[in-house]
């Protein structure tokens, strides 16, 4: 007990004593404790965007910024790390080249998103990233603005991001780094606010030994879902167990023949490692969330809250993960679709926690395909969520792993359908006979995002439209316009 | 006034940044919520009904005033006046008393130390409920008879016999979500109390008076003891207009009972659960024609779902009424108009106020007369125009105006319209599962309050002797860009750079008895009033220079001239006040020639028309029902163009929030009258993502508005919404090109990927397909 959080403002350190409230938002942090309200709330949830912010952490030895969610990131969090606002950047009459850009491009009307738009693409330039309208719309995704209809953000983006225009990112990172290193925390932090503590261990092994001590802790990854516990649920969490500071659970092993996933690891860091895989993962992960949800949730995280609705387990089960669990010393390993066992239960034992996701490279030869149906193509919640691993010999299924979210309680495996698809011709007619064992294998809900019936046909129309893809039809995606 | 002579210089017609951009992208610009807080700030939160309809037998708070930090509990016995927030009809309570009507309406609110302590203290009451029948639908609440006024009905001749009697006739019905106005910056209220029962009142509000009068008739207090200030809100698109009161109301109420500053802040789902929408309708449509298409008759019968008050929704009803016809011209029309009174929250004024929905029957009707006809829906719709098929508009004014032909002929040749209807056929006629529609629409938008008496403003203009000049006029800013453009007006009148003009926020006690800045009226009435008050002063100059120099003055960039001499701005004036001359105005104006009848529903309710055209082409997932705006080409009119970047900016903005609409924004209550969509979760506007790649905005070149506005410039705040039904209309041919347009689509709004595909699934049964 007894050291406070410490972290970089602006570059300067920054200090917040050890009985902080350990679930205390970095967005009331800045806009009711330091008076920095430039950056805002707009939803308290993570999908506007209208609070985003800035944050740099080492990572490899390197720095890397990169934009978050202020809204659901508890002020603990920020130990040892480095953060940057809309303040940071520059004030009227000493504008930072993206704050020029936008006034330059009319790109404010009501101005109330526009601190987090600014942020967004601050992040992305600070990162080096060259983003041209297309990138700049993923980069973008997490921040919604009511008043512009985009196109001038886009445009104050394009000259601000599209060069390479990185003005003096090296020598700051250089600056930032040193910085980082110096504040890098020597020991565990440890809060206690009238007896609602936060813990932070540093390994794989004091997590588990913290989380044997405390098997009732709430254990924390990027909080891109426990964050709405507290400022939609407001819900008083007791024990928060952190893994973010559990360096060896924020690892991606390449074992050959397989990649482990740590409970650590980002979105945004497992993103091209997934995509390596096969390139259908990188699409799925760029509908999933905002970018700034992708910067801190985590894989394991979207596995371990058992929802029925995430992005992750229907694809991973399709790829044949398997899940390594860990209670205390002891380990476990199970396929993923074993985990989920009813709504809101998984196998999970107390004091246990998901410590990997190993995701098998997908053989050569197999149809390997990812779908989502969703109101809003970007940044929503699957209605539906398709995945598909189909090995074929000679045009026929030779065996296939198929499995939903959106349809049941749990993420699940369409067995009788798969059953029913070995043998078959990989065509149109030839899947159509099994289409109808979807509906022993599922009996969806209707709710808010669909139907049950919109569910069971386009799970059945999904299965078709990935014959058709898979031999080269067209995406609605990949449209132009035609031509005059 | 006359408007000739402009010199490349002038501060109208260019094209300006907003005010208030440097402020927005550093952080900087305060926000209700970002001003700092006064000591002893009391927090409030709200107690709500969790029932769509029920008596409340039992409201136990002892809880509630027990918890910690908890300083006051409010309920309707702690209303000093009447507790009603209503703009007019007296039937919207601050808190609900002996019956909720609607999931989430108030029912108490809770001040406290600090926020959390206050949600906290909140979700501890113990309400004891007996249900009642609840009319969640608007069709069945119009079968109940559950009206908030009796049916509303406007005729242009005998539009059923007309229909009966035409060559061909087609049919349908048309359901259209309503639309939460996800402004960004929700409701907020700040209120410290001054001397005796004064109180000042920070609210993001785009209707300063009326919550200033309503907070006075809550409190028991005179008007004048109420002063009601707004700098900028994150947004208001109608939803600030009588829906941020409540809580303003609230927050007055505490502070007048604890004499404490005190706050309310809305978070985002309980916002959304509060506040009122866009209306949703459904339209029954019957048009008679002729082989070529053009009307004989429309008839329309609209029924929209009101809310549990009446709020704003006679006008909105009403402007639904005016916006039946578009830019058609139907020599006969029946337009009824059915206001249902539901057990959900009231919905309310949203940017366009029923014209949106008001147009989408005409424009499905004209889709099916094209279809049933085997012609270009392009074709049938120049055919019945405004200007080609007649000038009388359902409710007897005659449209004098009229361009939208040339707006959609131009933008057809532009765009390459039938080259690329060619090249959709094409496409369509393969045999891919994804498919193409495209469609060029017409806005035709009424410009003016239809309750005539709101067509006035006033403004407020000090010239002090530096030179500089202190503006304030009586519209509110809310990112639309009214006060660059009410300054560069200013500027404009004393020939002075942009820069001298200081534009501060909107108060009561500096310009009274304002109207909501709404109805896209903002620069037309406020730039007038504020001009009005710079011709005053101006005249004041005249006089006293023609007496002390002789010579009238000419204001120009350079100086003022008066014969011979020239003399800065600063100079001049400074003189002018040595010579006791005023140098203030309080400038008015209301806008003229307007009348309208409600009784019979005819008159002239609109000063003007403003015009648009767009045309969308979209492509749709037959297996999925996804779909995608592939491309947008807008041409606009906005008369001579205060300020052309802010009203690009206006039109973009427009169309998007639109096309949401009308394709991702789905408002889900349940059969408990729960709202299931509250958060952004779950309600989904467009991402930057759902920008077409291909987007051509113009604002049209020979646009001038034939009435004396200022500067001769258009509103153009709410019609580019509509432009976005083009896109609506373009998905509904894709998924007719599934039936090879053989039968109409039943294509409802919003156009999501289920309504998509149960819409296709449709086509190919009665095609047999």
């Amino acid at each position: 007990m007894g050291r406070p959080i410490r972290f970089l403002l602006d570059g300067e350190v920054r200090e917040l004593p050890d009985d902080t409230d350990p679930t205390l938002t970095v967005l009331n942090l800045l806009r009711y404790h330091l008076r920095r309200t430039g950056t805002k709330e707009g939803c308290a949830e993570g999908d506007c965007g209208a609070c985003t912010v800035a944050l740099g952490e080492l990572a490899d030895g390197c720095v890397r910024v990169r934009a978050v969610n202020a809204c659901i990131l508890f002020a603990p969090m920020l130990d040892g790390r480095a953060l940057f606002t809309v303040e940071s950047l520059g004030r009227e009459g000493a504008l930072h080249p993206v704050q020029e850009a936008m006034v330059h491009r009319h790109a404010s009307q009501c101005g109330f998103c526009t601190p987090g738009f600014v942020m967004s693409l601050h992040a992305a330039r600070r990162g080096g990233e060259v983003l041209d309208r297309a990138g700049l719309a993923d980069a973008l995704a997490g921040n919604l603005c009511r008043c512009t209809g985009y196109g001038p953000i886009l445009d104050a983006g394009l000259d601000t991001c599209l060069d390479t225009g990185r003005s003096g990112g090296d020598a700051d990172d250089a600056a930032l780094t040193g910085t980082l290193e110096a504040i890098r925390p020597a020991e565990m932090l440890v809060l206690d606010h009238r007896g609602r503590r936060f813990l932070a261990p540093r390994s794989a092994d004091e997590l588990a030994a913290a989380l044997a001590d405390n098997p009732e802790a709430t254990l924390l990854a990027g909080g891109t879902d426990v964050g709405l516990w507290v400022t939609k649920q407001h819900r008083m969490l007791e024990t928060v167990i952190s893994l973010n500071e559990a360096a060896d659970l924020a690892r991606i092993d390449d074992l050959g023949h397989c990649v482990r996933i740590g409970a650590g690891v980002r979105y945004a860091d497992a993103e091209p490692v997934l995509t390596a895989l096969h390139p259908a993962f990188g699409e799925l992960l760029r509908r999933l969330g905002g970018r700034q949800v992708r910067n801190l949730g985590t894989v394991c995280g979207n596995i371990a809250n058992g929802s029925p609705i995430g992005d992750m387990p229907p694809a991973l089960i399709a790829a044949g993960a398997t899940l390594a669990l860990r209670q205390g010393e002891a380990r476990r390993e199970i396929p993923l679709e074993a985990f989920f066992l009813a709504y809101g239960k998984q196998d999970l034992r107390p004091g246990e926690f998901v410590e990997a996701v190993i995701v098998r490279k997908p053989p050569g030869g197999r149809i390997f395909h990812l779908a989502k149906l969703s109101k809003r193509f970007e940044q929503d919640i699957s209605a539906v969520c398709l995945g598909l691993s189909v090995g074929l010999a000679g045009g026929r299924v030779t065996d296939a792993r198929v499995a939903f979210g959106g349809m049941a309680a749990i993420p699940k495996r369409a067995g009788a359908f798969e059953a029913a698809l070995a043998g078959r011709p990989w065509t149109e007619a030839g899947v159509e006979p099994a289409l109808e064992a979807l509906s022993q294998d599922f009996r969806p809900i209707s709710d808010m995002r669909a139907s049950a019936a919109y569910r069971l046909e386009a799970a059945r129309n999904l299965v078709r439209r990935a014959v058709l893809e898979s031999a080269g039809a067209a995406r609605l995606h990949d449209l132009r316009p035609v031509s005059a | 006034m006359a408007d000739s002579g402009a010199a490349p210089t002038r501060a109208v017609h260019a094209a300006i940044g907003h005010d208030s951009a440097p402020r927005h992208v550093s952080g900087e610009a305060l926000y209700i919520d970002d001003i700092p807080e006064p000591p002893g700030l009391l927090h409030l939160a709200v107690g709500r009904s969790d029932r769509a309809h029920a008596r409340i037998v039992g409201l136990d708070l002892s809880a509630v005033r027990a918890a910690p930090g908890v300083v006051a509990v409010l309920t309707p016995t702690d209303v000093p006046g009447r507790n009603d927030i209503s703009p007019f009809a007296g039937d919207d309570p601050l808190f609900a008393g002996d019956e909720a009507m609607f999931h989430g309406q108030p029912l108490f609110c809770v001040a406290a130390e600090s926020l959390p302590k206050a949600r906290a203290a909140a979700a501890l009451a113990v309400v004891e409920y007996e249900d009642l029948p609840a009319l969640l639908e608007a069709e069945a609440a119009v079968d109940a008879g559950s009206l908030i006024e009796p049916t509303q009905t406007m005729r242009l001749g005998d539009a059923r016999a007309a229909i009966a009697a035409a060559p061909r006739r087609t049919s349908g019905r048309l359901r259209i979500g309503g639309q939460e106005h996800f402004y960004l910056e929700g409701q907020v209220a700040l209120v410290i109390p001054g001397e005796g029962q004064d109180l000042h009142v920070w609210t993001s509000t785009q209707h300063p008076t009326e919550t200033q009068h309503i907070l006075a008739r809550v409190l028991g207090c005179p008007d004048a003891a109420v002063t009601v200030e707004v700098r900028r809100m994150g947004g208001g698109f109608g939803g600030k207009e009588t829906q941020s009161v409540q809580w303003a109301a609230m927050a007055a109420l505490a502070a007048r009972l604890t004499r404490r500053p005190a706050k309310i802040r809305l978070d985002r789902d309980d916002d959304m659960v509060m506040t009122g929408k866009r209306h949703d309708f459904v339209t029954d449509w019957t048009v008679g024609y002729d082989a070529d298409g053009r009307l004989r008759g429309a008839a329309f019968e609209m029924a929209s779902r009101c809310g549990f008050s009446a709020d704003l929704s006679h006008a909105i009803n009403d402007r639904a009424m005016f916006h039946a016809d578009n830019a058609y011209a139907a020599p006969t029309a029946e337009i009824v108009s059915h206001r249902a009174r539901t057990h959900t929250v009231s919905n309310t004024a949203f940017r366009g106020f029923g014209g949106p929905q008001g147009m989408m029957g005409i424009e499905r009707a004209l889709d099916a007369v094209a279809l049933d006809l085997g012609r270009d829906p392009l074709d049938v719709r120049l055919a019945n125009l405004y200007g080609v098929a007649g000038d009388l508009t359902p409710y007897g004014q005659r449209v004098t105006d009229a361009v939208a032909h040339e707006l959609m002929t131009e933008l057809a040749e532009d765009c390459g319209y039938r080259a690329r209807r060619e090249a959709v056929r094409a496409w369509n006629a393969g045999g891919s599962h994804l498919k193409r529609g495209l469609a060029l629409t017409p806005v035709k938008f009424g410009i003016s309050f239809t309750t005539t008496h709101l067509n006035q403003a006033g403004a407020l203009v000090h010239v002090y002797t530096d030179g500089s000049i202190h503006l304030n006029h009586g519209g509110t800013e809310m990112g639309q860009g009214l006060n660059i453009k009410v300054a560069q007006v200013a500027a404009d009148a004393f020939q002075v750079p942009l820069g001298s003009v200081r534009i501060t926020s909107t108060r009561t006690d500096k310009v009274p008895n304002t109207s909501a800045t709404a109805a896209s009226s903002g620069s037309d009435l406020n730039g007038m009033a504020a001009l009005d008050a710079c011709e005053q002063i101006k005249a004041r100059l005249a006089a006293w220079a023609r007496e002390a120099f002789g010579h009238a003055p000419v204001f120009a960039p350079d100086g003022v001239r008066v014969g011979h001499e020239r003399l800065s701005f600063r100079d001049f004036v400074n003189r002018a006040w040595m010579a006791r001359i005023s140098l203030s105005a309080a400038g008015f104006y209301r806008t003229p020639d307007i009348h309208y009848d409600r009784a019979t529903h005819t008159g002239r309710p609109f000063y003007y028309y403003a015009y648009g055209a767009a045309c969308s082409e979209v492509a749709v997932d037959t297996l999925t029902g996804e779909s995608r705006v592939l491309r947008a080409d807008i041409l606009h009119d906005a008369g001579r163009s205060l300020n052309p970047a802010i009203d690009l900016g206006q039109i973009e903005g427009g169309f998007i929030q639109g096309l949401g609409w009308l394709t991702t924004e789905e408002l889900v209550f349940d059969d408990r009258g729960r709202l299931r969509t509250h958060a952004p979760s779950t309600y989904k506007i467009p991402t930057a993502g759902d920008r077409p790649p291909v987007f051509n905005i113009a604002i049209w070149d020979r646009g001038e508005n034939r009435e004396d506005t200022i500067h001769r410039s258009k509103a153009v705040g709410e019609p580019p919404l509509m432009l976005a039904i083009s896109a609506f209309c373009a998905l509904t041919d894709a998924v007719a090109s599934v039936g090879g347009h053989r039968v109409m689509p039943d294509l409802d709004a919003p156009a999501t990927p289920e309504r998509i595909l149960a819409a296709v699934a449709d086509v190919r049964r009665r095609v047999g397909a």
